[in-house]
């Protein structure tokens, strides 16, 4: 565990759950990336602006960040081409089949007590860690 | 004025994403490696948001409506089905591959570094072709 940073991760994680709080109390919205992005790509007249927004607000704020000489500096993105592209489908059709990720189920959801979101993020977590294992220990570092 | 509230809250968002290390795929594939060094950070991530929606969420939400909207857009989808368990696995996987979920994908542009863009490009197509088929 000699890379835990416990501080930084409670204080983004308390920071990402002020955006999702903020996003409901003023226009009512679960801070779902999945299905605001999903608008993003396929706009539906009046409901664009928002999540453009958004969307671009994540990006500044992560930028802000990293301009401002916060760590990570470099992203650490392991895996062939190949290998990014098939785990870019499969979470693009694994949210939009399963209506929601990380934060739509795992932070929002859950924070709304939705068993349906208990569900998700109970399954995406599992198949996670058994991927990493199958990749990691089982296939010796394929990615 | 809704577009800038929602500005707001992506900024403070994708910060936490920066913070958090969340937008590092390899702090992400550390975390699922339960079997060799484990990292338990993003754990303490969900904690963090979890500490802040819960009781957030409860005090916004006995409010009649929202700020700058008429209502609030809650999710109606109750039952727990196979396309809710099989899209969670399928997504699951895709994740432990490459250690990116949606948000940390979007935030990764703000790092340039090039190969983030092919798997936003594929994130996308997965989810247009998705909805092609079940719309």
């Amino acid at each position: 565990m000699e890379n835990f940073t416990p501080v930084s991760a409670l204080a983004g994680g308390a920071l990402i759950g002020a955006g999702a709080v903020l996003l409901m109390w003023l226009d009512g919205r679960i801070a779902g990336i999945a299905g605001i992005f999903g608008g993003v790509l396929l706009p539906v007249r009046g409901d664009f602006a928002w999540r453009a927004a958004f969307v671009a607000g994540i990006v500044l704020g992560a930028a802000a960040w990293r301009l401002g000489g916060g760590a990570p500096q470099i992203l650490q993105i392991t895996g062939s081409l190949p290998l990014l592209i098939a785990g870019g489908l499969l979470v693009g059709v694994g949210v939009r089949l399963g209506s929601g990720c990380t934060s739509g189920h795992g932070v929002c959801g859950v924070a709304r007590m939705s068993p349906r979101s208990f569900a998700a993020t109970a399954t995406f977590m599992a198949v996670g860690f058994a991927t990493v294992y199958a990749v990691r220990h089982l296939a010796g570092g394929l990615a | 004025m809704a577009a800038f509230a929602a500005l707001a809250a992506g900024l403070l968002f994708g910060l936490g994403l920066a913070i958090s290390q969340m937008a590092n795929p390899a702090k992400v594939l550390d975390f699922l490696d339960l079997a060799g060094k484990w990292d338990p950070s993003l754990a303490l991530v969900m904690a963090g948001a979890l500490a802040v929606t819960i009781p957030g969420y409860r005090l916004v939400l006995r409010r009649p409506k929202p700020v700058l909207a008429a209502h609030f857009g809650l999710p109606t989808a109750k039952s727990i089905d196979w396309r809710l368990i099989a899209g969670a696995a399928i997504f699951g996987a895709g994740w432990g591959l490459v250690g990116f979920c949606p948000g940390p994908a979007i935030a990764s542009l703000a790092w340039t570094q090039g190969d983030n863009l092919w798997f936003l490009a594929a994130m996308a197509a997965g989810m247009l072709i998705t909805r092609r088929i079940f719309p």
